[in-house]
């Protein structure tokens, strides 16, 4: 299991080595991949009828992080739709970016995705959930970005990201309120704690930010936005990514997690309401597009709006509907995105408007588009109806009458929208093309016709279905073992007159289209006021905000940097100090100490007085030096050997390194007016008192018991040293020193850098 | 105002040149005894700083950077690298990164000689002591010279 999942992230970084060995027949060569994934997880489909499979492997065993994996129906379900339809997606791209000079990269981070988003699905723990989660998120950006010289597809990308991370942060402390809340890390632990995980008082906070977390990433109102933006992508990835897998994350996560924290009225509400107006709002806005591909990624939007609305109404007719649904939606949506690509591969355009009569120059494609939009309007016999059916059945029997209406004028509108792409471009008047239409070849043809032809076998074999795979996919999603009972046939019922007339409405929508365009115009003026002007205009006050904040703290003056690190530290200090005033106290004890002690002190304080008022620089180093000096004679008198010969060492290249500096600098003027002079007095002297009130409170606390003990004690033994100093530093410590090695690395290279800079700025 | 042109003083560099072998051993001496006496790497990395700089004195850049025949820079990088390596040995016996490891030779004449990981972690740190103090110093007085 680990192997078929981290196996994946191997593939992808020899991808593009094996691109260049396989050349043009790359894509074939690399679908072999995920080819045996999905016979590795065909052959797992009897075994968890039973009940799920665990796996796992200590990942970072002192936090109870386990890579731990669950294979049960909805995460099997999903995992051979993935390694599935990823078969055909690899080989199409092989042809479709034939061209590509980064054919090889794009491979990399496609076999990547698809192991990440295998680890989402199969995760039982819910940290490495919420890792795959993110990673799907970053190759998505570099998928959308792909054609990273465009400005648009970078927009794209980075929209993408942003809305679907910033959910991803809102779902992580999620997640970790539902491990506090449920005990433990483990899916498969949490989904029978639902009982203690709904009475909880976390529970509304904890949902919220969850359903954050699945609302960004599956593209619900109001955050429906990016996904049409994210068409900016090679049409492989919009059909992969885009509408077959990651927008579905969300929706596994909701279906995963229903056992646990569905079936409350707040979460039939939320789910109920946002689904049903991301599906009309969906549809609405694939009507009034005319880019294939947008059209598509619309439809996408009331598919997981649909699907949102299911999976919070909960019952289980329900959720049969949903995952009867998801897979339809995945096979048909998946060839049409494939044939989207075609069309613009074979006759260079991408919108409706510039299409018609293909079907004499592509018949094939023509067929297969007519089939998978049989599905998306769901006629008989498709795969596509059944889900219909059952979509229709438990609207009507469960949601609120307002749901119900939405549910139905937004399957009116699919079945327009489903002939728009299986009618319009094809048949009818011949359009002119930018080039002469031509037949794709077998690799770009080959994912369409089998997934269109499985969306009408399965409908014609729907019972099977239902016994082999969406059985244990629907009854994980309960909780409790459900037969979804998928037929193609239920008899004449209310859901039959509605899809009879939600097909009759469609076909009129579809001959007036024009005009409903037209008279539909007002929306557009809505839609701009949208949440994607939300989304512009809180990017725009990030970008203000920091640049705020930079100019403010990053002023490039020293003076203000020290003055902002001091008085930060004396707030820090004191509010802490403030907080335990009570259990503080100073023990002051005069009597111990000797007079040639009292003679250094004084020598201290006048060194450093001197170095304040000296008038030359020169006088200013030396005091200073004097300062150091006797420093470093307290430390001998106080037996620390280590740190006397240290500062004396740096003392003296302190000395060396400013006599350097000195005829750098201009000359010792008074150059800041004495208000300045008494605020940097006032700063200095409150940062003294600090630091003297700090050591003395911690001199005299005593909260554990001193270390000191245990390092003398265990200095010869266990780090074979006589030098207590140096054991600590590099046996004891040795990570800390490790640590401060490398910020004086950092340091030397910095001052490196800005020496030479301004050598070179110099020199010019 | 420019630095003064080196005093050409005899003392010095007589000094200097007796001096300087001396100080580096001293560093040497002061890093391999740190374990049980006063020294370490951070010490005798600033000694052997401080011997270079006397060098810089009465010599010149150019001289002292061939003196010690490798980038300070890359002293950094090298430094870095035997902390590190001194701390992933220990992961190859199964212990946690950094845990110290010791071996004891017996070499002739001179007896039991105690040689672990923790003494080569201190050589990386006495490599990057002296990287950054030579980086600031040879870069600050080159651009003097400049």
């Amino acid at each position: 299991m680990l192997y078929a999942l981290l196996g994946g992230f191997g593939v992808a970084a020899l991808a593009p080595w094996l691109h260049q060995l396989f050349g043009r027949h790359s894509g074939w060569a690399l679908a072999l991949w995920p080819a045996t994934l999905f016979i590795y997880f065909a052959s797992m489909l009897s075994g968890v009828n039973d009940g799920p499979v665990l796996v796992s492997h200590d990942w970072i065993p002192s936090l109870g992080i386990q890579l731990s994996f669950m294979v049960d129906g909805l995460s099997l379900l999903f995992a051979l739709l993935i390694s599935g339809i990823g078969v055909f997606i690899v080989a199409y791209a092989g042809r479709y970016l034939e061209q590509h000079q980064d054919v090889g990269r794009f491979y990399a981070i496609l076999l990547a995705f698809m192991a990440s988003m295998l680890g989402l699905v199969l995760s039982d723990n819910l940290i490495s959930l919420f890792v795959f989660w993110e990673l799907t998120s970053i190759t998505s950006y570099l998928l959308i970005g792909f054609n990273h010289e465009d400005a648009a597809a970078r927009r794209s990308a980075l929209q993408g990201l942003f809305v679907t991370v910033g959910g991803g942060l809102a779902l992580m402390t999620g997640l970790i309120m539902l491990a506090m809340v449920g005990g433990s890390y483990e899916l498969s632990t949490l989904l029978g704690q639902g009982d203690v995980i709904r009475e909880h008082a976390w529970y509304a906070p904890m949902l919220a930010l969850i359903l954050l977390g699945a609302f960004t990433k599956s593209a619900q109102f109001p955050f429906h936005f990016w996904l049409p933006n994210a068409m900016a992508a090679p049409t492989p990835v919009s059909a992969y990514l885009h509408s077959a897998t990651m927008v579905k994350a969300g929706i596994y996560l909701l279906a995963r997690l229903n056992p646990a924290l569905g079936g409350s009225q707040l979460w039939l509400t939320v789910l109920g309401s946002v689904g049903a107006i991301t599906l009309f709002i969906g549809i609405w806005l694939a009507l009034r597009s005319t880019g294939i591909k947008k059209v598509l990624a619309y439809s996408t939007v009331m598919a997981l709006g649909t699907l949102t609305m299911l999976i919070g109404l909960g019952t289980d007719i329900a959720l049969s509907a949903a995952m009867a649904f998801l897979l339809a939606h995945s096979l048909y949506k998946g060839a049409l995105f494939m044939i989207a690509g075609i069309i613009d591969h074979g006759t260079g355009s991408k919108d409706l408007r510039d299409t018609g009569g293909l079907f004499r120059a592509m018949p094939v494609t023509a067929v297969t588009a007519s089939v998978a939009a049989l599905s998306l309007a769901g006629v008989l016999p498709m795969f596509g109806f059944v889900a219909k059916e059952l979509l229709f059945e438990s609207v009507l029997s469960s949601a609120a009458s307002w749901i119900t209406l939405l549910v139905v004028a937004g399957t009116a509108m699919t079945v327009a929208v489903a002939a728009l792409i299986g009618i319009l471009p094809w048949y009818g008047k011949t359009a002119v093309t930018k080039r002469t239409p031509h037949e794709a070849p077998p690799a770009l043809l080959a994912g369409p016709i089998v997934l269109a032809t499985l969306g009408l076998l399965f409908g014609l074999f729907a019972p099977l279905v239902d016994e082999r795979l969406l059985g244990a996919a629907v009854s994980a999603v309960a909780g409790n073992s459900v037969t979804p009972n998928l037929a193609l046939w239920h008899g004449i019922n209310v859901a039959l007159g509605l899809s009879a007339l939600t097909l009759a409405l469609g076909l009129c929508l579809y001959f007036c289209r024009d005009q409903f365009r037209h008279y539909t115009r007002f929306t557009d003026t809505l839609a701009k006021a949208g949440p994607e002007r939300g989304y512009d205009a809180s990017i725009s006050w990030l970008v203000k905000i920091s640049a705020w904040q930079t100019r403010f703290f990053q002023s490039g003056y020293l003076r203000y940097y020290l003055l902002i690190i001091l008085l930060t530290f004396m707030a820090l200090v004191w509010t802490v100090m403030l907080i335990h005033w009570p259990a503080l106290s100073m023990g002051i004890d005069l009597r111990g100490i000797q007079l040639h002690e009292y003679a250094l002190v004084f020598v201290l304080v006048a060194a450093a007085l001197a170095a304040a008022r000296s008038e030359s620089r020169l006088g200013a180093v030396a005091s200073l030096g004097a300062v150091g000096f006797t420093v470093a004679l307290l430390y001998v008198m106080f037996s620390a050997p280590d740190l006397g010969i240290t500062q004396v060492l740096v003392e003296t290249l302190t000395v060396i390194l400013l006599v350097l500096v000195l005829f750098r600098l201009p000359g010792f003027l008074r150059l800041t007016s004495t208000a300045l002079r008494l605020r940097d007095a006032m700063v200095a002297s409150a940062v003294g008192i600090t630091m003297t009130c700090l050591l003395l409170f911690a001199a005299d606390a005593r909260l554990y018991d001193s270390i000191s003990h245990w390092h003398v004690a265990q200095s010869m033994p266990g780090g074979y040293g006589r030098n207590i100093v140096n054991v600590i530093l590099v046996d004891f410590r040795a990570l800390d020193t490790l640590g401060e090695i490398f910020v004086l690395a950092l340091a030397a290279t910095g001052v490196l850098a800005m020496i030479r800079l301004r050598a070179e700025d110099k020199s010019k | 105002m420019n630095m003064p042109k080196q005093p050409d003083s005899l003392i010095l560099r007589v000094t200097g040149h007796f001096l300087l072998p001396l100080l580096i051993m001293f560093s040497l001496f002061l890093l391999l005894r740190g374990h049980n006496e006063p020294g370490g790497g951070f010490i005798g990395g600033l000694v052997a700083s401080a011997a270079i700089a006397l060098h810089l004195f009465f010599t010149d850049v150019q001289s002292a950077r061939r003196l010690i025949w490798l980038d300070p820079r890359d002293l950094l990088g090298w430094g870095l690298s035997i902390a590190i390596a001194s701390g992933v040995i220990a992961m190859f016996s199964g212990l946690p990164f950094l845990s110290a490891l010791w071996t004891e030779l017996t070499v002739p004449m001179f007896g039991m000689l105690k040689i672990g990981t923790p003494l080569m972690f201190d050589i990386g740190v006495y490599l990057v002591v002296i990287g950054t103090v030579l980086n600031i110093l040879l870069s600050l007085a080159e651009a003097e010279e400049a």
